[in-house]
């Protein structure tokens, strides 16, 4: 199942009650999302404040541990990130303003299903 | 606590995956994840019926990258007992050769209530296992009723404040000293006040041998009616006005893990979340509970202190 994208009918589903490991990483739980936090990069100091608090894993870090961005396929937008930064570089932005922004909703080079949802 | 380095935790993978379908702002996800942050040793995890087990594993997903069991209510200590017994019998007879660590998650339904006496059962009978209670302070899963942890004075679905009761009528049981009454090597109480002191305390109770028990309180945003970009703010609050003293215990010995500089009334405290709501009407401040609240803190305060003091002696 693991790779194998959202399950779509019943049939999809693996006999059993044994669930595989980190198949949760399939559900793109940024659907949620009323407001998205804003990375100001040339603020951040990579303290990795939010990284610790956030609730969702959705802070990214490259291998020098510095914060390169936040993945909006898992990000709920709670702002627990930019309540927590102490150089005030997440900024919290209603949803809204980013429906014509292509492609960003989304890890990778698909546009994701908010992207679809909403004709963007 | 030495080995400690977050840039090192950044490029592991925590047990705990993305795509979990907690709350936004669920201060439970942020507990898991910053309990596991420190541990090394590859770990088995029990969850007792609850949010994070419903929301972690929504068939047939799994958030998990470690094994995970999901079991009742009432029975986390009794899994992770047998799990534990199980794996020190295969590996005296050669099956296993590495170090796992067993861990079992609990909410405070599944804790302070339902799944006490088989908590109890596991600490007394000396098994090498970390429970950790990740304490919202009542009945989230199932839609916000009291416990035996909601605090007094709280509106919960079964005890709401209307004209006749002014929300729960009793005080939480503590269950920090429950378990330290049990004579285990290591019991802890924390917060998400400070990352470094869940990350600490987990670290050291998983390295512990023997029993140990850690008792995080975590908010829930809709329980406790605050905005769910608060929960660091408002733990923070907690443990300032002494609401909920971080301490740890290790071998019989006290020590207190943060002693708040200046002095924050508990009305703080109560005056931040909307469960207290009823408490702060404009026209009638029930001031005798607010006073009352306070009392109970200052008592609890002092009864660690004393605690604290002469376990050092």
């Amino acid at each position: 199942m693991s790779g194998s994208g959202l399950l779509k009918c019943w049939q999809d589903v693996p006999p059993g009650t044994v669930t595989f490991g980190a198949t949760s990483r399939e559900v793109e739980t940024g659907l949620w999302r009323s407001m998205r936090p804003v990375l100001d990069a040339a603020k951040c100091v990579s303290c990795l404040k939010c990284w610790l608090q956030c609730p969702d894993a959705s802070i990214t870090t490259d291998s020098d541990a510095r914060v390169t961005g936040i993945d909006f396929f898992f990000c709920k937008g709670c702002g627990v990130c930019a309540k927590v930064c102490p150089a005030g570089a997440i900024s919290m932005c209603p949803e809204s303003d980013f429906l014509s922004a292509p492609a960003e909703a989304s890890r990778g080079a698909s546009p994701g299903k908010a992207g679809e949802l909403f004709g963007a | 606590m030495s080995g400690l380095n977050i840039k090192e935790m950044t490029k592991r993978e925590g047990p705990l995956c993305e795509g979990h379908r907690m709350c936004p702002g669920c201060g439970a996800p942020t507990a898991v994840r910053q309990a596991f942050m420190g541990i090394d040793d590859p770990i088995v995890v029990v969850g007792a019926t609850g949010c994070m087990e419903v929301s972690s594993t929504v068939y047939p997903y799994s958030a998990w990258r470690v094994p995970f069991m999901h079991v009742a209510f009432e029975n986390a200590g009794a899994a992770i007992s047998g799990i534990e017994s199980a794996h020190k019998a295969l590996r005296g007879r050669g099956m296993f050769r590495e170090n796992i660590k067993f861990v079992a998650f609990g909410g405070d339904g599944g804790t302070y209530d339902i799944g006490l006496q088989a908590l109890s059962g596991a600490l007394e009978r000396g098994h090498d296992i970390t429970y950790i209670c990740y304490n919202n302070q009542g009945y989230m899963n199932t839609g916000a009723q009291r416990s035996g942890a909601t605090p007094k004075s709280a509106s919960a679905t079964t005890s709401p404040a209307g004209l006749k009761l002014p929300g729960k009528l009793q005080r939480p049981k503590n269950l920090t000293e429950i378990a330290e009454a049990h004579d285990i090597p290591y019991v802890a109480q924390t917060t998400l006040h400070n990352p470094m002191d869940v990350i600490t305390k987990v670290k050291r109770a998983v390295e512990t041998k023997g029993p140990a028990f850690v008792n995080i309180l975590v908010p829930c945003p809709l329980f406790w009616k605050i905005d769910p970009a608060d929960q660091a703010q408002v733990c923070k609050l907690a443990v300032d006005s002494r609401f909920w003293p971080v301490y740890e215990v290790a071998d019989g010995e006290y020590k207190l893990s943060y002693e708040p500089k200046k002095h924050v009334p508990v009305e703080d405290f109560l005056k931040s979340q909307g469960r207290y709501a009823h408490l702060f009407k404009r026209d009638a401040v029930r001031t005798d509970l607010i006073e009352s609240a306070q009392r109970d803190v200052d008592a609890q305060w002092e009864k660690l202190k004393m605690r604290i003091q002469s376990s050092q002696r």
